[in-house]
């Protein structure tokens, strides 16, 4: 259960904006820490956006992406009061999804 | 899909991937890049994180930070830290943000102050609760007008030492923060350095800590800003929360007057 994302989508002539700020280590594995250890490899591979239950974005990560990533895209449609979800998963399986409100912009 | 992604602008993490763009300067596209990130700044989680912590009941007193005074009455957060540091009856003293949290900490919690100053900042592995309630006080500030007062003679005479710690040349490099930070146009590697005695330039430097540091991933505090400057010119390191960082922090604060606070920032 990995930590809450913060998720804004504006929608502005019919598209919609949305920003997502998650946050994740993102570890890449080659890394070590203070006393030599290799620190595990521990990033997000996959993230998707659903609105109104179908895919409007879907995203491969890998180690190259920093830590607390922040992802920004648009779609054509969505209406304001409409929900916005989005979920990711991550090396480890660990998952998260978060919903939020489009606003009008 | 029947809704088409019509554009997946920017696969950003903090670290620019842009899609390539006519004639633009570097620093225009540093500036585009600063923009377009500018509202998925990870200090947001920072700035959440105090908040809860502002709230938390802890320490042995079994009480929250909700009664904090930071200036502008017991338990006003919104606009505080645009009028900070400021001189405080109670203490008889003046603070700055962190001083003040950590005299609440201790006065309202029972917390000890001693403990808390010893390892004050954020670290990989573990997070600083007293710069996490920083970052939070900080961000009620935004877009408020900075608006320091050295009508007390207590901070009138912080802001005079500030004025002197700030070209006072010591340690080993024979340095002072005016080495660096007292002419125009100048860089360190790859940064710009703001000549902070230049109004403009110090109130964009001021305005924009506490900031996210994408190369540490953590969001740092001004007294993390000014241990590190003293760091780097080889000066002892300070006391957190001491007086001589409070003068300097006085100093810098004054020099941004009248500009609209706009952290907490995001750095490289």
């Amino acid at each position: 259960m990995g930590n809450p994302m913060k998720i804004r989508a504006a929608v502005k002539d019919g598209v919609t904006e949305v920003k997502i700020l998650m946050q994740h280590e993102m570890e890449t594995g080659l890394r070590k820490d203070a006393d030599g250890t290799l620190v595990p490899a521990w990033f997000i591979t996959e993230v998707k956006a659903q609105y109104q239950g179908r895919s409007v974005m879907e995203a491969q990560f890998g180690q190259s992406v920093s830590k607390n990533p922040y992802l920004l895209f648009r779609f054509k449609g969505g209406a304001a009061g409409e929900k916005i979800n989005v979920s990711w998963m991550d090396n480890k399986g660990d998952k998260r999804s978060d919903e939020a409100a489009i606003t009008a912009a | 899909m029947n809704i088409k992604s019509i554009l997946l602008l920017a696969l950003v993490a903090n670290g620019a991937a842009y899609a390539a763009e006519a004639e633009v300067s570097d620093s225009d596209r540093i500036a585009q890049y600063r923009e377009m990130i500018s509202d998925g700044n990870p200090a947001d989680f920072d700035e959440m994180r105090g908040e809860s912590l502002w709230k938390a009941v802890a320490g042995p007193k079994q009480a929250t930070l909700e009664q904090c005074d930071l200036g502008k009455g017991a338990g006003v957060v919104k606009g505080a830290y645009a009028e900070l540091p400021r001189f405080f009856k109670d203490t008889g003293r003046v603070q700055d943000l962190e001083s003040r949290l950590l005299s609440c900490m201790s006065t309202l919690q029972g917390l000890n102050a001693d403990e808390i100053a010893a390892k004050p900042f954020a670290t990989e592995k573990k997070p600083s609760d007293i710069s996490s309630l920083a970052t939070y006080v900080v961000g009620q500030s935004k877009g408020i007008k900075m608006a320091v007062s050295v009508k007390h003679p207590k901070e009138k005479e912080a802001y005079e030492i500030g004025k002197r710690i700030f070209s006072y040349r010591a340690g080993p490099y024979d340095f002072a923060c005016s080495t660096c930070h007292a002419t125009s146009n100048v860089r360190i590697r790859m940064q710009d350095l703001p000549n902070l005695n230049v109004k403009k330039d110090a109130q964009a430097a001021y305005t924009t800590w506490p900031a996210y540091r994408v190369s540490q991933g953590l969001t740092r505090s001004f007294q993390w800003r000014l241990n590190d400057c003293f760091r780097q010119q080889r000066f002892p390191e300070p006391k957190f929360a001491s007086e001589a960082t409070v003068d300097l922090t006085m100093y810098l604060a004054v020099s941004a007057n009248g500009a609209a606070f706009a952290g907490p920032g995001l750095k490289r």
